[in-house]
């Protein structure tokens, strides 16, 4: 039953938990070793669009996903294969890695948890398109109807693996990817599931691409989260998975580790629906709720990777939610946005985000970002500007969406 | 305070019946389909047919917010049915005195905006609308009624089919459960448009689209104001490779209890579909009485669940039943159900 928990929450104690499996699509590459190998040197991975027009648009450029034409193994059947959208393939390809690392057997119990802001949006323009232009024509239209909505990508996925467990998809803007890993979080934390396969998925499409366009939110150029003279984001697309498990369930089956996650915070900011309060009040709400869950001070986070979309207002305020929330250790806090590299990934890119924590702490090193001229003079913490080794045990990622959505996740290396 | 225990506080509908509650369940205790409307299908000449909203009368006076002015009918329909659920907490989350979460449901979302913007796009990508874009979000509806409330603590949209709505109960149970939030609105909201009646024709043809909200306030404490005790949400069965609706509704109904004297059933079936083949074969040995909203109000996706579960909690609240189910076998996604007891033995 999804309601009354199966335990009593009153005696139980909260369970650790930890990551056993991650997977990664993105425009610097499949799976963790070439997004690792990418961010670690903070490579952009940018190019002219090819997906649709954008002859018309101000700016022209984005991270797009080269996908190989074949796709993993699983129990879906070559009909089906053939037919799968490039969400889905996207999606596949990070829960497959992700699977294959933890080790999991299908199971009747396991909760899907994913965050997207559109799903297969390039289906519904499709569909639109095809209406607009000739209203007669039926010929793909129901088909585009159910691969257009979120639950199908979901659904796709559940049927490969074998899971009948639930599947919710978050979708609460840019902090979508991070709230479903949070609700996931919470799942396990509170004894409502044993493990959960969570994460983030989106494509890049014309809908989404002309909004941010017609908002002055894209640069023309690759964008520099942080700069002085930042003057827009760049869009991404890809997906990230990660299977969650308590920390008694991964010992007991001896599973390997890649990383613990601490704390979760959310929080709303009600000043406007696209623009954050100036004062990154929400932001350090949630920054501080994480913190306090994870039962640390900001003083024992050795790295942030930051929300970092390098639109002017929100790296303005996320540099002053940072400055509040670290205080006098603001000087010595390392921060990036790996924006920088992949672009905005939209509803993936909380959980994109947390795999590249998990990556830093496994590997011991901090993702820097290249495209910095001049520091914008409100960050009082220290960006990091190219590739290097360091010691963390904590990371933190930030994740703020339109609505006022923001989210806070915290890693802890495991040693 | 039981330790799992979640009471429903409020109700909130707006519906093709009208604007509350009253006015949905009127339309259902009739029992007669409501009339449909016409809805032109640009580039056709036969016109869609659909169940609207009515305008509210008197308008709300939330409609003058700063942040509503502009908001897409959703929005609208979101936050009417919270407003009129939270009834006086409303001024207690405006002031400060309590901490409210806000889970949104949907299936569809700001479809209206979404088609407008994109047509937009379509024509001329350079002049689009930067109003339209940022109200086209899955998740607009439930900023702006954060927004109006000044509700900053944990809010969350989620998308899929009918089932939708009672899966958000059970998130912001569990919130209430953590200690997260000292109340929960819960909303299921839909539009109308075109694009959306024309899509769900490919499926369900002889369905009339709807549209509208239902929420439920809920908090950890009966009070005298408490309506319903949510007493269950099943497991969520999904409609996949392994396993079709008819397995699935097979499995959600086993979770709930069977039929005793004095309980209702509020179905999710329409007419002839396959949900209503699969429904009505996991139900076949109900002996209660039954309730199908849709066969009144329409099909309006996760506003249909969402006034499933209004009408349920209304049901025992009136005290014409002691308990009643909730079953929803989705459009796309999964069977789920819930149910609602009558508040009379103490806590």
């Amino acid at each position: 039953m999804l309601f009354p928990p199966s335990k009593s929450l009153a005696t139980a104690q909260p369970n650790r938990v930890v990551v056993t499996g991650a997977g990664i699509v993105t425009a610097l590459g499949l799976g963790w070793r070439a997004n690792a190998e990418g961010f670690r040197a903070g490579r952009p991975a940018f190019r002219r669009v090819t997906l649709f027009d954008v002859s018309r648009q101000r700016a022209k450029i984005a991270a797009e996903v080269d996908l190989p034409s074949g796709l993993p193994q699983t129990k879906l059947s070559a009909n089906t294969m053939r037919r799968l959208d490039r969400a889905t393939r996207m999606l596949l390809h990070a829960a497959h890695e992700a699977w294959t690392q933890a080790g999991w057997e299908p199971s009747e119990d396991l909760p899907v948890v994913l965050g997207t802001t559109s799903g297969e949006m390039a289906l519904g323009e499709k569909f639109l398109q095809q209406a607009l232009a000739s209203p007669l024509m039926k010929r793909r239209q129901a088909t585009r109807v159910v691969h257009y909505q979120v639950q199908q990508q979901g659904l796709d996925l559940c049927s490969a693996f074998g899971f009948q467990g639930s599947l919710t998809t978050i979708s609460n803007a840019c902090a979508s990817g991070a709230n479903a890993i949070g609700h996931a979080w919470e799942l396990l934390r509170n004894g409502r599931a044993e493990k959960v396969l969570t994460g983030g998925y989106d494509m890049l499409c014309q809908l989404t691409f002309a909004g941010f366009d017609s908002l002055q939110a894209l640069s023309p150029a690759p964008c520099r989260p942080f700069d002085a003279q930042r003057d827009g984001l760049t869009l991404g697309e890809g997906a990230a998975i990660l299977t969650l498990e308590t920390l008694a369930h991964a010992q007991k089956r001896g599973a390997e580790i890649l990383g613990e996650i601490i704390g979760y915070g959310a929080a709303t900011d009600t000043h406007h629906l696209t623009q954050p309060h100036p004062e990154g009040d929400a932001a350090l709400a949630a920054m501080t709720a994480a913190c306090a869950r994870a039962n640390i001070s900001p003083a024992q986070i050795d790295y942030v990777n930051a929300h970092g979309t390098a639109t002017p207002q929100n790296d303005a305020t996320e540099a002053a939610a940072l400055n509040r929330w670290a205080g006098e250790g603001a000087k010595s806090l390392r921060v990036s946005s790996t924006k920088a590299a992949s672009g905005h990934l939209l509803g993936a890119a909380g959980a994109m985000e947390a795999v590249v924590c998990l990556m830093a702490l496994r590997g011991q090193w901090l993702p820097p970002q290249m495209s910095l001229d001049k520091i914008d003079p409100a960050c009082r913490f220290q960006i990091v500007r190219g590739p290097a080794d360091a010691r963390i045990e904590t990371a933190l990622s930030n994740s703020f969406g339109f609505g006022g959505a923001n989210a806070t996740l915290i890693f802890r290396r495991w040693a | 305070m039981g330790v799992n225990r979640i009471f429903v506080r409020g109700l909130g509908a707006v519906s093709p019946a009208g604007w509350g509650v009253e006015k949905l369940c009127a339309a259902l205790d009739k029992g007669e389909s409501l009339p449909a409307q016409n809805l032109a299908r640009p580039g056709l000449e036969k016109p869609l047919r659909v169940r609207s909203v009515p305008p509210p009368v008197p308008r709300p006076v939330f409609f003058m917010h700063p942040r509503l002015r502009r908001a897409s009918v959703i929005t609208q329909h979101t936050v009417a049915a919270a407003l009129e659920a939270l009834g006086g907490d409303a001024a207690q989350v405006q002031s400060g005195a309590l901490r409210l979460g806000i889970v949104a449901c949907t299936m569809s979302g700001s479809v209206a905006y979404s088609r407008r913007f994109y047509e937009e796009v379509l024509r001329a990508p350079e002049t689009a609308s930067p109003l339209v874009f940022p109200e086209t979000v899955f998740n607009a509806p439930a900023s702006h009624l954060a927004a109006y409330l000044g509700a900053n603590g944990n809010g969350c949209t989620i998308v899929g089919d009918d089932g939708t709505f009672l899966q958000g109960l059970a998130m912001a149970a569990g919130w209430l459960l953590n200690d997260q939030a000292d109340g929960v609105v819960v909303v299921g909201a839909e539009e109308t448009d075109w694009i959306v009646s024309e899509a769900m024709g490919f499926f369900q043809r002889d369905a009339v689209h709807s549209a509208g909200a239902g929420a439920i306030y809920l908090r950890r404490e009966k009070a005298s104001a408490a309506c319903a005790e949510l007493a269950a949400v099943t497991d969520s069965f999904l409609f996949t490779q392994n396993q079709n609706r008819t397995e699935a509704a097979r499995k959600m109904r086993a979770q709930l209890p069977s039929c005793a004297p004095g309980e209702l059933l509020v179905v999710s079936a329409q007419q002839n579909s396959r949900a209503a083949a699969a429904e009505n074969l996991a139900w076949g040995g109900w002996s209660g009485s039954r309730l199908a909203p849709k066969a009144v109000l329409g099909e309006a996706f996760v506003a249909s669940s969402a006034w499933q579960c209004v009408a349920a909690c209304e049901a025992v609240a009136r005290g014409q039943f002691s308990a009643v189910n909730a079953s929803v076998v989705g459009a796309n996604q999964q069977a789920i159900g819930a149910r609602f007891l009558a508040c009379a033995e103490p806590v």
